[in-house]
């Protein structure tokens, strides 16, 4: 029996301590009617590993490799093999929330460090242990600032239309049970900006928060001291979206506006942090805020204290903010989070250190720049927009933009992500590279286009 | 065990790095079409170490979790069962890793195979007619669940209902998800003998009633015998009835969510489908539903044409009646792997040991620790897959409560069972062996209770003052909420 020890034995004399004739006798509170009767026929028989884990090896080939210049949110960057082998110890990777402090030491500690590099990175006073994605993440954040946002009595928050499409329509279906509306900022069609003069009409008027996304979906640098002293002016709070491992060279939300006053919350999708792309998930999200809105803070949050004898330990803290103790008052029904990607975003963070992911960074950037160069000396390719960009670009082609990306893919070539669905840019794609191309990986993607296009 | 207390940030030298792992610096040059004024000033105060250092410092803080790969870790209602080694490494598979989530069809048809064959799977195990794998963990297939029943009632103009019904003694998870899809809760009473107090839900069910949310086996370790009652008073009210799967592992092929009239359900990948909970997650908490909240499901979905063999994602230009998605991309993709490695190598026998086990082994535990002298919660009832102790008498008479019991466990190298919870019964424990565990495993924990409620009566301290033998001693809990101290600083 796959991972049931139980010998003939064992089962005998355990129904010998119940007092029961058989297993089936256990059940006999179920009224009979709605036992399985169907014996789950539908289901194939049951496999050893060796023959489960030759199918699903068969599956992976089957996915071929190609040459991906996806980003979109999720980025492949290189991972070090310690992150993972570490991550999957059995002492993480099989322990539970660790509501048991004093058995729980390991992944309390490693949450209390992972809190204080995000709120290093993000410039921050404060960190939660994580949530689920940065798009839900972002959910949660416009849910706190209504909560946060004592001056204001709207359930509007501004979402500018260069935010990830993918985290404003996952924000939106999360919000908008709760009657929250997202109101739409447009981008400048040139720049590929949001520009403070987009936000004029809106002067005046009750908000809760200004969304910021920093960059924004299109890979472009905002001006986040003009948006930040906007919102600020306006009475909203500054809803930071960012990219951590932008937040090596560029400024952090904490240090926004034109004197510093920063952004009230901050969230991200935290995958660049040494998490594989992996169909999209686990991936995990990060959030952090001002000291002073940590109490409307969702999600778990670890406190550094003593024991009875005065030495150091972590435990968990402000529970009174969660489900298992609020229940229907909670700041939001999160109970598992994304523990173990936290776990290998704190050592992926801790080998890189500040310089490593600096070089990071500026490689990423660096790479885009030079791919977009190439791509756009092809004829009638050019920058869709004129803002600079930290590591994602959008061109526009002489074609359609979808039947491009489909003929690349027949080369296996992953050639960027289609502006046509979400922003009617029939011929426009998006373009990331980071420090795991190679000068011949862009080359061999700027050949093809040419050929593609040809 | 380690006693590492240091901080990574306190190994930190300036200058000091992991040098293998970065890629040589970029020029300034390089960096110059980026504008000054959006540039960082300070570098983060990210520790630089060595790899060396970052390798020995996050292994020995390891050594100082309890896991279940080190302890029997009898958790009620978080199904604490082994988590094969074999579906880790399947899901890590580099073809399956390396994949981006936006990759087309084309590039996908692996993955697509095994996401499309877990969902027939999750659907025949359950009874549903339809799965989505899309939400992150129980608490959000809860949301997913309760945000379909809401669309369900809004695409019919049925606009005044209001509140979701809740038995008292359901996870908390139940009424802060009900919140969050905008609804009020009201709590319906639940009987001495577990079962839902079902004169008051009938009293509760009206115009106002857009559905009710329960568990069965309950948190209270038995099965809900008035289970069809209960769902003919809510559908006779026009509600819809949500089953909370948390205790799923409880009747994984004995009873079917799907054939006890519930409309939509959520599973906890994380409990019933052996993935790890990796210290607090990722979980997976798909949903599955009844025909009538098929169009709702949460976004993206795999299918497959029925010509051609070939998958594709279904999503919400295909289903726009869909409540949407509710991450960036699908959810946790690499905790469903691993679920479908667990569901390909139990198949349909497997399943149904995984209910008769896991129950045997509670029936078990529970005959057991009542011979030596513990209080069963609902003595005349059947276990389920877990079941409550009370420990009321010792807090009376010895002043000994149910965290110091739990406490004293870890002494035994034991990981204490859920204390508190559920909030009805005083003093309790919720325990829940899994079937993985074998009998011996069980009969030391039995022989560490003895002991336990032996010290209870002639010593006491040495279970009020426990553990002696973690590493750490009770925590300061008011200094943490008081005092915060969330980040690390050097000053």
């Amino acid at each position: 029996m796959p991972y049931i020890p139980h010998t003939p034995d064992d089962v005998q004399a355990m129904l010998q301590a119940i007092g029961a004739d058989s297993i089936e006798a256990l059940f006999d509170e179920i009224p009979a009617h709605l036992k399985a009767g169907h014996g789950l026929d539908a289901l194939p028989e049951g496999r050893g590993e060796m023959e489960v884990t030759r199918l699903m090896a068969e599956r992976a080939e089957q996915d071929r490799f190609a040459l991906s210049f996806l980003g979109g949110g999720a980025y492949a960057h290189h991972i070090p093999a310690a992150v993972w082998e570490i991550a999957t110890r059995g002492e993480f990777y099989t322990a539970y929330t660790p509501y048991q402090a004093e058995a729980s030491q390991g992944t309390l500690q490693v949450i209390y460090e992972y809190q204080t590099l995000i709120a290093r990175l993000t410039g921050m006073d404060v960190s939660n242990a994580s949530v689920y994605d940065g798009a839900s993440g972002l959910a949660e954040a416009v849910l706190m600032s209504l909560r946060a946002n004592r001056k204001s009595k709207s359930r509007k928050v501004l979402v500018p239309d260069a935010l990830n499409p993918r985290y404003r329509s996952a924000c939106d279906a999360i919000v908008r049970n709760q009657d929250v509306e997202l109101v739409s900022v447009p981008f400048c069609a040139d720049a590929g900006q949001t520009l403070v003069d987009g936000l004029k009409e809106h002067e005046g008027q009750d908000f809760a928060a200004l969304v910021i996304s920093q960059p924004n979906y299109f890979g472009s640098l905002e001006d986040v001291d003009a948006l930040t002293d906007w919102a600020h002016a306006n009475g909203q709070l500054v809803i930071a979206v960012v990219n951590p491992t932008s937040l090596a060279i560029l400024t952090p939300p904490g240090e926004w506006g034109a004197d510093g006053e920063g952004a009230d919350i901050v969230v991200g999708e935290g995958q660049p942090l040494g998490i594989p792309l992996s169909s999209g998930g686990p991936y995990f999200g990060f959030m952090a805020c001002t000291q002073k809105h940590v109490r409307q803070m969702p999600g778990r949050i670890i406190g550094r204290t003593i024991d009875l004898e005065g030495k150091q330990g972590f435990t968990l803290t402000l529970q009174a903010r969660e489900q298992h103790i609020r229940r229907s008052k909670a700041t939001s029904n999160i109970c598992t989070n994304q523990g173990l990607a936290m776990t290998a975003a704190t050592i992926y963070t801790s080998l890189l250190g500040p310089d490593g992911l600096a070089s990071v960074a500026g490689h990423c950037h660096a790479n885009t720049q030079k791919l977009a160069d190439k791509l756009t000396a092809i004829d009638g390719v050019e920058r869709a927009f004129t803002a600079p960009v930290f590591h994602e670009v959008a061109l526009t082609l002489p074609q359609d933009a979808d039947s491009v990306l489909a003929r690349l893919a027949e080369k296996d070539i992953l050639g960027g992500l289609s502006l046509a669905k979400d922003y009617g840019m029939k011929n426009a794609i998006l373009v990331n590279s980071t420090e795991v191309h190679t000068e011949g990986d862009l080359d061999l993607f700027a050949q093809a286009l040419k050929e593609v296009l040809a | 065990m380690s006693n590492e207390t240091t901080l990574i940030f306190q190994h930190s030298r300036p200058g000091r790095s992991a040098t293998a792992q970065a890629p040589k610096p970029v020029s300034e040059d390089q960096l110059s079409a980026i504008p000054a004024s959006l540039r960082r000033k300070n570098k983060p105060g990210l520790p630089e170490v060595g790899e060396l250092e970052v390798v020995r410092h996050y292994t020995n803080l390891s050594t100082k979790n309890f896991a279940i790969d080190k302890q029997f870790y009898p958790l009620g209602s978080c199904t604490m069962k082994y988590n094969p080694r074999g579906a880790n490494r399947a899901a890590m598979l580099p073809g399956f890793l390396n994949r981006h989530p936006l990759a087309p069809a084309s590039h996908s048809q692996g993955y697509l195979a095994c996401m499309y064959e877990l969902q027939n799977f999750l659907k025949e195990v359950t009874g549903m007619k339809g799965v989505s794998l899309a939400p992150m963990a129980g608490a959000q297939g809860e949301f997913a669940g309760v945000a379909m029943i809401r669309a369900y009632h809004e695409a019919r103009g049925d606009d005044a209902r209001t509140e979701i019904l809740i038995p008292e003694a359901a996870h908390g998870t139940n009424p802060a998800t009900a919140v969050m899809c905008g609804y009020k809760v009201r709590e319906v009473p639940v009987g001495k003998n577990g079962d839902v107090d079902l004169e008051a839900l009938k009293e509760a069910c009206g115009p106002q009633t857009a559905g009710l949310m329960m568990t069965n086996p309950s948190t209270c370790g038995v099965f809900e015998r008035q289970i069809e009652a209960i769902s003919k008073a809510v559908h006779d009210a026009g509600g819809l009835l949500y089953y909370d799967g948390a205790n799923l592992n409880a009747i994984l092929g004995k009873v079917r969510p799907g054939d006890m009239g519930f409309d939509v359900i959520h599973m906890n990948l994380h409990k019933t489908f052996a993935t790890p909970h990796g210290g607090g997650g990722p979980g997976a908490g798909p949903v599955g539903v009844s025909q009538r909240l098929l169009d709702y499901l949460p976004t993206p979905m795999a299918g497959q044409d029925s010509e051609s063999g070939d998958y594709h994602w279904i999503d919400t230009d295909t289903l726009p009646t869909s409540i949407g998605h509710l991450s960036a991309f699908m959810g946790n993709a690499g905790v469903l792997l691993r679920a479908y490695f667990y569901a390909m190598v139990l198949g349909r026998e497997g399943m149904i040991r995984v209910g008769e086990y896991s129950t045997l082994a509670a029936n078990y535990l529970l005959k057991r620790l009542e011979a030596i002298g513990c209080q069963a919660a609902y003595p005349e009832r059947r276990a389920s897959h877990e079941f409550i102790l009370t420990f009321a008498k010792q807090a009376k008479d010895n002043h000994v409560t149910a965290l110091d019991i739990a406490k004293r466990l870890l002494d035994y190298n034991q990981h204490a069972p859920t204390i508190y919870f559920p909030l009805l019964v005083p003093e309790c424990f919720l325990i829940e062996p899994t079937e993985t565990e074998t009998k011996e495993a069980m009969d030391d924990f039995i022989d560490a209770m003895a002991k336990i409620l032996e010290e209870a009566n002639t010593n006491p301290e040495t279970v009020t003052e426990a553990p002696f033998t973690q590493p750490v001693r009770r925590l300061d809990e008011v200094k943490a909420a008081k005092e915060l101290d969330l980040v690390w600083s050097e000053a």
